[in-house]
């Protein structure tokens, strides 16, 4: 309708006006205060930024825009989330198994999205030209959404299936899960420079593919309509995420010659603390999806070696090389996710998700996609714990770990030249001992001591007496200290954890199935 | 807490320091090519336990003990490393009294074990 009292508001803009007026029109140079004093983290890390003007926005998004798309997406992904929970959904997925890589899923990278929304909202008010600060909110906006559409996923697994019930607490206290919020809390608690070189770019650009292909395929695979609807849903949100994290870095190169060295340096600790955290993801595929995709060893290679190879080449007319160690990561691929799923096996029964020996079908997928390694290094561990099942002597490993103070990760892994022998690093800051589990992570670790020193290793935190809840007694008599950390957890004993055999989601998932005990389809009952 | 990792702070704090460990300390101990035990454990020890007692008493009770080779292994040819340095621990002699402080990782390496079935694990 047109509205001619107004006279110059009815004049309907071009989309580039538009676009001026509504980001690049949006930013001023304060007055009352010096900008320096009002953007007073840009300095920190001695990137120099001549002329934020010269920041291209490839998608030309406006705020308007952005909402119709974004709620246009939501009404999509809930009609499927609702048809999905109307049909009982959870009963065409391959394999209640399956559900595992969920509960991984959920309760580790749900809470870190959680971390992206705060750490783009900050970054958004960190840069003073409006077309980063833009795209950073518009991001913020984005993370948001996923955590809040994998929370409704959530609170529909978690009607059926166990573990999932408290994700924000485990997160925050369980183990394995200091891993990715170690990550992100590491991000979060850099300069604005680095935190978006981390996540945009390393994470984003450069490995996101090794998260979201796998695990979104893997989900297609086994019949989880649910989180391949989140995943198409959030890609395109992914596009845009990765387009900011390629222009973020073109931008900061082609400002300033000096910058090329710090970029290299947080590209090469990004990479690294990024690797490690996909440990997690190099288990989903190889031991936890019921119905295999591809190998870690040939998802790392396609997506890391092969995309990851052609964009540094792109890159290195700005001077930057692939990161530091990248070939050991490749090597390592052929050990990774055998070496990340024996630690879960070990102490399954502190985790909140099930593990499970692989079938004879599951170790002949191994050693065809493992010729190298599997039957010599890990095919007689997995026969020597399939004796001690069969005994009724199922293996836990009741000790604590060591860890390594960057990364957080047990010290599971081994040296380059004896995949036997544990790799093991060391290092002594202020009169303390550091240890390490690789080269990569002592070098992270060296170059800003004071930050990790501060680590909430979890070992630690238990031997220290710092996980038991308010009300538990050590002191008391008959104590039991293993199950007061449990209870800390949030994770019930028995129930969320150890072998998916003989567990209440095997048992829940042979009822609603109709399978017999041994697995056999059960004609139903005569009517 | 560190808000900005490129500030400098000038008292970082150190969370694992010893006196954090209410008058014990930790140890580490790992048993090459045995890799069944997913990683080195971490163990909290009073700092006058002998060496001897570490082996006998924590050793024992651990995750070593349900390896296979535990129950073969030869003490007298067991070789020893600290920070993977070759050392020879004397069993009588408290833990701090030979070196081995807090965070201390011990390594040992049993010649003529290989773990299951030769795998290394």
């Amino acid at each position: 309708m047109n509205n001619t009292h107004t006279g110059q508001a009815g004049k309907k803009l071009s989309l580039k006006e538009k676009y001026a007026l509504m980001t690049r029109g949006l930013g001023w140079d304060t007055s009352y205060e010096p900008m320096d004093k009002v953007f007073d983290q840009l300095g920190l890390e001695g990137i120099r930024i001549h002329d934020w003007d010269k920041w291209e926005d490839p998608f030309r998004l406006t705020m308007d825009a952005y909402w119709k798309y974004q709620a246009e997406k939501e009404r999509k992904l809930y009609a499927v989330l609702d048809a999905f929970q109307q049909n009982n959904g959870h009963l065409n997925i391959s394999d209640a198994r399956y559900v595992n890589t969920l509960k991984l899923f959920f309760t580790g990278i749900t809470p870190a999205e959680y971390n992206a929304h705060r750490l783009f909202a900050m970054l958004g008010r960190q840069f003073p030209g409006p077309g980063a600060a833009i795209a950073c909110q518009m991001q913020a906006v984005d993370e948001l959404r996923h955590v809040q559409t994998q929370i409704h996923s959530i609170s529909q697994y978690n009607k059926y299936f166990n573990g999932l019930h408290d994700h924000s607490v485990m997160n925050d206290r369980l183990w394995y899960l200091s891993v990715p919020k170690s990550f992100f809390e590491d991000a979060i608690s850099s300069g604005p420079f680095e935190q978006i070189i981390a996540i945009s770019f390393a994470l984003e650009y450069l490995l996101t593919n090794l998260v979201f292909m796998p695990f979104m395929s893997g989900a297609a695979y086994n019949g989880d309509m649910a989180t391949v609807t989140f995943g198409f849903s959030s890609q395109s949100d992914e596009a845009r995420h990765m387009t900011l994290g390629l222009e973020c870095i073109k931008f900061v190169l082609e400002q300033d010659p000096g910058n090329v060295e710090i970029i290299q340096r947080y590209l090469d600790k990004w990479f690294w603390r990024g690797y490690k955290v996909l440990g997690l993801v190099s288990m989903m595929l190889d031991y936890m999806l019921p119905r295999k995709v591809m190998s870690w060893k040939e998802a790392w290679e396609i997506y890391f070696v092969q995309n990851g190879g052609s964009l540094f080449n792109d890159l290195s007319r700005y001077g930057l090389r692939m990161p530091r160690h990248w070939e050991q990561s490749v090597a390592e691929a052929e050990h990774l996710s055998h070496q990340t799923w024996n630690s879960f096996y070990n102490f399954s029964d502190a985790a909140a998700f099930h593990v499970w020996l692989p079938s004879d079908e599951d170790m002949a997928w191994l050693s065809e996609k493992y010729p190298n390694t599997f039957d010599q290094h890990y095919r007689p561990r997995i026969e020597h714990y399939r004796r001690l099942q069969a005994e009724g002597k199922r293996y836990y490993n009741p000790s604590l770990p060591m860890l390594c103070q960057t990364c957080q990760i047990p010290l599971i892994f081994t040296e380059g030249d004896d995949p036997t022998r544990t790799s093991h690093r060391e290092t002594e800051h202020e009169g303390e001992k550091y240890h390490f589990c690789s080269d990569g992570c002592q070098e992270v670790f060296e170059q800003q001591p004071d930050k990790y020193v501060s680590a909430w290793l979890p070992a630690h935190q238990i031997l220290q007496g710092n996980c038991f809840a308010p009300d538990a007694d050590p002191q008391a008599a008959g104590f039991q200290a293993e199950a007061e950390v449990m209870r800390y957890f949030h994770v019930n004993p028995g129930q969320d954890n150890m072998d998916y055999e003989g567990s209440q989601d095997e048992a829940n998932w042979r009822l609603w199935k109709g399978l017999s005990p041994d697995g056999a389809s059960k004609a139903p009952p005569a009517a | 807490m560190q808000t900005n990792s490129q500030a400098p702070s000038s008292h970082p704090l150190v969370r694992d320091r010893v006196d954090n460990f209410h008058g014990q300390q930790l140890i580490y101990v790992g048993w090459d090519h045995h890799t069944m035990i997913c990683a080195p454990i971490a163990l909290l020890v009073p700092p006058g336990l002998s060496f001897g007692e570490l082996v006998d008493s924590l050793l024992a009770h651990s995750a070593f003990a349900l390896h296979p080779d535990w129950p073969r292994i030869n003490w007298a040819e067991v070789e020893w490393f600290a920070s993977d340095q070759p050392v020879t621990p004397r069993r009588d002699t408290a833990l701090k009294d030979q070196g081995f402080g807090h965070k201390t990782f011990l390594r040992m390496r049993t010649p003529a074990l290989r773990g299951i079935a030769g795998s290394g694990s």
